[in-house]
């Protein structure tokens, strides 16, 4: 019964002069999800409003899902439209809508009218009452109320006449493509997917970046990644993954520095590296999957060892989160399944049974001068035979 | 250089075998259950199948059945054994290093309310009779005991425990899981005892997803696979014709001259373990001259995590398997090496290297030269 729906999105309301291009952006990201959707569709920009008209038959829950994906989306209203045959036949349609979405009609209701075609014959306040009067006679259960109704009943007059009720809420946040891109730091974990995912929540286009160790790491670790930026990518839109070979660089650290600050040192140079591509590339930021101490590394006094290195921002969002509530996420976008798949990972492999806890960024840094002699041009080969694939869902 | 050293996984598939299935995919297509012509030609390479195979074992036609791979055999000859004859006995006995589908089933038939005993290896990875002799009590009805192991290459008494399980009960049924022996050794399983056997047809160069159970005519097994009764009832749904068909040809091609080719491949195991063994720090598993399977080869490796190994060698276009495959994450040992009672500091890193008729000595000469190349490399690098 449905052949549209209406796209409500909250926070782009507020933006002044550049609400034209969050409006934009929010159609592409619309069409990107669309495409995935057996049916065509056009997507529609009127008077503040976007629709989702479907030019043919179409799968409903189908389009539904892939809408929840799109960022900056509030609500999903399905709309039913109706031809404009008289007010007569327009109050038996609503009638009608009514039974059907309604089947109990023990409910209170309010009926919104805007008329965007100003030839109507009725006001938009005529409209209210004689649609709202017409109703009560149809049904002597529901009640009117214009503060806090049940359902609030939409009608919009324009060549055809729309009818809508239900709201099926949106994932929120901001299209994608509204605020620059970030370099998201890509493990096969369960935290990083969900760091990339929260990033681009606020309209952060995605690029990322793997660190790859083979031997040490298989292709099936790889392929994992791959994965999970795939399914990352079905929020966020298409996806450079970096794939960085770390194996010298790490087993140069290997040979050079203390044992325990291997990882530290090793994810200082990740740092560096995705930097790197990230200024090369046009990133404004990085992003990392890191929680306060979750793991060694990740205590405050790594963290700022790590940090050390940045001269770009690093965005965390997982930071002050609970493992629980990080998994809670993962379920949510799909990726745990694939995040918990046992393939060792690189920060695994050469990890020290005690890792320093407290690094000290001095003393780090002295360390990390037993590496002059090489480092740089082992950092230049990894850049240089980087490998990029272009992701998308 | 390309070398696939993992045969004990799957094998290359034969050129042979790949024709005669797309002829008969594209060509000869009919369900060999149909009346009319297209299915009596098909129904003619499932007598040739069957023809080829009873002829290879020595044993009826009508003892052949054609399964999806080894797992499904093991599945009917252990499930189907067991509840057909359950009034006779509710007791099991196999060992301790058979293949997960067997163990795995035993698991679902202890549910069941059987009893199983597992039957523990010496340190080359061999059961001995004596404690298959101490385990059979009157309920027992069934004996499961894989031919060759698919780790070790071990091989098992079977002539022997054929002949001291019928001695005790000649109702025990015996089965022998074969999916590691058959095409390599002439097994005949009139003259051995056996009731059951599994095979698998990608292990011998064949296509993957068919099999058979030899099921000995005297013995009662009941089916797990219902449905429109095809092969006698005993494993309804329409015949894989294209795959069994394939298979056959595979046991064909497998078995000529297979003396001459197994002889070649004692002596290219024997210069593989030779060379293999002065490497430092190298540690060789269960048995290696003709008392062992001879494509199969364990080897353990001080110091070096397998995965690592396995990885490197990838890189060097050797395919080879990981004793166990476990990450540090989710360790997962394998049951045969904890049976053979190998050191913990070896479980997790041993490395099989499986051969087929195909593989040359040259192929060989390159992965020792490159383990001699990596072993030392890899060890400078390790976990602390």
């Amino acid at each position: 019964m449905y052949k549209s729906f209406l796209i409500k999105y909250a926070e782009i309301g507020v933006k002044g002069k550049n609400r034209y291009i969050f409006e934009d952006r929010l159609c592409d990201q619309i069409r990107y999800a669309l495409k995935r959707c057996e049916g065509e569709f056009e997507i529609r920009k009127t008077q503040g409003r976007i629709y989702v008209d479907a030019l043919s038959e179409f799968d409903f829950d189908e389009v539904v899902e892939n809408l929840k994906t799109v960022f900056g989306i509030s609500g999903i209203c399905p709309v039913v439209q109706v031809e404009d045959e008289g007010f007569e036949k327009l109050c038996e349609d609503v009638i009608a809508y009514m039974d059907k979405v309604y089947p109990d009609k023990n409910l209170t209701f309010k009926v919104e009218t805007r008329r965007a075609r100003k030839n109507y014959p009725k006001e938009s306040m005529e409209v209210n009452c004689d649609i709202g009067a017409a109703l009560l006679n149809a049904y002597s259960e529901m009640r009117v109320d214009v503060h806090k109704p049940d359902v609030m009943l939409h009608i919009e007059i324009r060549e055809k006449i729309y009818i809508y009720s239900t709201v099926i809420p949106g994932p929120g946040g901001l299209p994608i493509g509204t605020n620059g891109k970030g370099m998201l730091l890509l493990s096969g974990g369960i935290d990083s997917p969900v760091a990339g995912y929260m990033i681009s929540k606020r309209g952060v286009k995605l690029d990322a970046v793997y660190f790859n160790a083979p031997p040490y790491t298989s292709d099936r670790a790889k392929q994992k990644v791959i994965d999970l930026a795939r399914l990352v990518s079905k929020y966020s839109g298409p996806i450079n993954l970096h794939i960085i070979n770390f194996t010298d660089i790490q087993l140069y650290i290997y040979e050079k520095c203390p044992h325990d600050e291997l990882t530290i040192i090793m994810r200082r140079y990740m740092m560096r590296i995705a930097q790197q591509i990230a200024e090369n590339t046009g990133s404004l930021g990085l992003i990392t999957g890191e929680s306060i101490g979750q793991v060694a590394s990740q205590t405050m006094q790594s963290l700022a060892a790590t940090n050390d290195v940045c001269t770009m921002p690093v965005y965390r969002p997982c930071i002050g989160m609970d493992k629980q509530e990080i998994v809670e996420i993962s379920e949510k976008i799909n990726t745990y399944e694939t995040s918990i798949l046992p393939y060792e990972d690189c920060c695994t492999i050469f990890v020290a049974k005690h890792p320093v806890t407290k690094p000290n960024v001095n003393v780090i840094r002295r360390h990390e001068t037993n590496l002059e002699e090489r480092i740089d041009e082992l950092v230049r080969v990894a850049l240089e035979t980087d490998e990029v694939l272009h992701i998308e869902w | 250089m390309e070398v696939y050293l993992d045969n004990s996984a799957t094998t290359r598939c034969l050129p042979s075998v790949a024709e005669l299935m797309t002829k008969i995919m594209c060509e000869d297509y009919g369900n060999p259950s149909s009346m009319h012509r297209k299915g009596v030609e098909s129904e003619k390479y499932l007598r040739y199948a069957r023809e080829v195979i009873a002829k290879n074992l020595k044993v009826q036609e009508k003892e052949i059945l054609f399964t999806s791979g080894g797992t499904e055999s093991d599945n009917i000859a252990l499930i189907g054994a067991a509840f057909a004859n359950y009034r006779a006995g509710q007791h099991i006995i196999t060992t301790a290093i058979e293949h997960p589908a067997i163990l795995q089933t035993c698991a679902y038939l202890e549910e069941q309310g059987f009893q199983v005993t597992y039957l523990p290896v010496d340190s080359n990875g061999r059961i001995r009779l004596s404690d298959l002799d101490a385990a059979i009590t009157n309920e027992t009805i069934l004996v499961s005991i894989m031919h060759t192991n698919n780790e070790i290459g071990s091989l098992q008494p079977i002539a022997e425990a054929g002949q001291l399980i019928k001695k005790r009960n000649p109702n025990i049924i015996f089965h022998v899981d074969a999916v590691q022996g058959y095409g390599k050794f002439r097994i005949h399983p009139k003259k051995m005892n056996i009731d059951l056997l599994s095979v698998s047809a990608h292990k011998i160069h064949g296509p993957k997803g068919v099999g058979f159970l030899y099921i000995n005519d005297k013995v009662k097994v009941k089916p797990i696979i219902f449905g429109g009764g095809q092969q006698k009832g005993m494993r309804s749904g329409t015949e894989n014709v294209a795959g069994i068909a394939g298979m056959a040809k595979a046991v064909e091609e497998i078995y000529e001259n297979l003396d001459e080719k197994v002889s070649r491949l004692y002596v290219l195991k024997a210069k593989f373990v030779e060379q293999m063994s002065h490497l430092e720090g190298i540690k060789i598993n269960g048995l290696t001259g003709i008392e062992s399977a001879p494509h199969v080869v364990s080897v353990s490796i001080e110091g070096v995590r397998s995965e690592v190994v396995l990885h490197a060698l990838e890189d060097k276009g050797i395919y080879v398997s990981a004793g166990s495959a476990c990450a540090s994450n989710k360790p997962a040992f394998s049951a045969t090496l904890k049976a053979i009672g190998i050191e913990k500091q070896y479980l997790d890193s041993t490395l099989r290297f499986s051969f087929s008729t195909f593989t040359t000595e040259e192929e060989l000469d390159y992965t020792v030269r490159q383990m001699y190349d990596l072993i030392p490399m890899l060890r400078r690098y390790t976990r602390h």
